[in-house]
């Protein structure tokens, strides 16, 4: 038995999802990721930790320089941010939180995440997505907790035919097999 | 499918949703004073009425919010949602604004 512990992709083992000119799902690099609860206040302090903007308005994605700021709900954002900043990012954060009620909470290892990219994006992530998808109802830089048949997760339009979709790791197989099922009709 | 309007949110569709029950139900500020009466009536007794109820309900799969809902239990037609920790609105008067 080994006494390292060995980080394992949620993906392992499944199926790549591909159909030539339609449609290409694919799991993203890991990343750190925060869940932040406070109020405004204590957002824009956040943001001057994190190095980005959170977004006053809701259901935006806000970026820079690798890292995003997304708005879940009135006192809720999830931050995303390359691998391995988890301590320096916590440690910038909480310094400038100092004065502020709130709640930071690392869920780097709770959430991973892939792309659903091509033509026939919308197509595929509708056959399990409720809400209207067209770009002119979800712009790039929306974003919204939602759910993919009984799964929750966070959708994120990165491109006119990119979504950047973040679930709990245990959703994977569930969504993935979905995914893959519907994509054979494409 | 049933279109629910979340006050912070917009128009999302029923199933990012749960119900929570009657809202504006107010725990007694002083427990140890309430009678037996009183206190099953605050933890039982709802109103269920035929018409217009005032309803809890929570966002879940979206913003998590709970907000307050006014729905008519005959049509399920939803009059108005706030957030909440506002008061409650006059019925009489969604009734006319509905109708116009
Ligand atoms: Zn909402």
């Amino acid at each position: 038995m080994s006494d390292v512990l060995k980080r394992r992709s949620a993906f392992e083992g499944l199926h790549p999802i591909q159909v030539e000119g339609a449609v290409t799902v694919a799991p993203t690099a890991y990343a750190t990721r925060f869940s932040f609860r406070g109020d405004a206040k204590a957002a824009s302090a956040c943001s001057k930790g994190f190095g980005v903007m959170l977004p006053n308005a809701l259901l935006k994605a806000e970026s820079d320089n690798g890292r995003t700021a997304i708005s879940l709900g009135p006192d809720e954002w999830l931050l995303l941010a390359p691998d391995g900043e988890v301590d320096a990012l916590e440690a910038a954060i909480e310094k400038a939180l100092d004065q502020h009620h709130h709640a930071l909470v690392d869920i780097s290892h709770r959430n991973t995440a892939f792309t659903v990219s091509g033509p026939k994006a919308e197509t595929l992530l509708a056959s399990g997505c409720l809400l209207d998808l067209h770009v002119s109802a979800f712009p790039v830089g929306m974003a919204t907790r939602t759910i993919y048949s009984k799964a929750d997760i966070v959708l994120w339009r990165t491109a006119d035919d990119t979504f950047h979709v973040e679930l709990w790791r245990s959703f994977v197989p569930f969504v993935w097999g979905l995914l893959e099922e519907a994509s054979s009709e494409l | 499918m049933l279109l629910i309007p979340c006050p912070h949110c917009g128009n999302r569709p029923e199933l990012e949703f749960r119900y929570a029950g009657e809202a504006h139900i107010a725990r007694p500020a002083d427990p140890s004073t309430t009678s037996d009466q009183e206190w099953a009536e605050y933890l039982y007794f709802r109103s269920n009425p035929k018409g217009l109820h005032i309803e809890r309900w929570r966002h879940v799969s979206g913003c998590a919010r709970f907000f307050n809902c006014v729905r008519d239990t005959v049509s399920d037609k939803i009059l108005k949602t706030y957030p909440a920790g506002q008061p409650k609105p006059d019925l009489a008067e969604l009734v006319k604004e509905a109708r116009q």
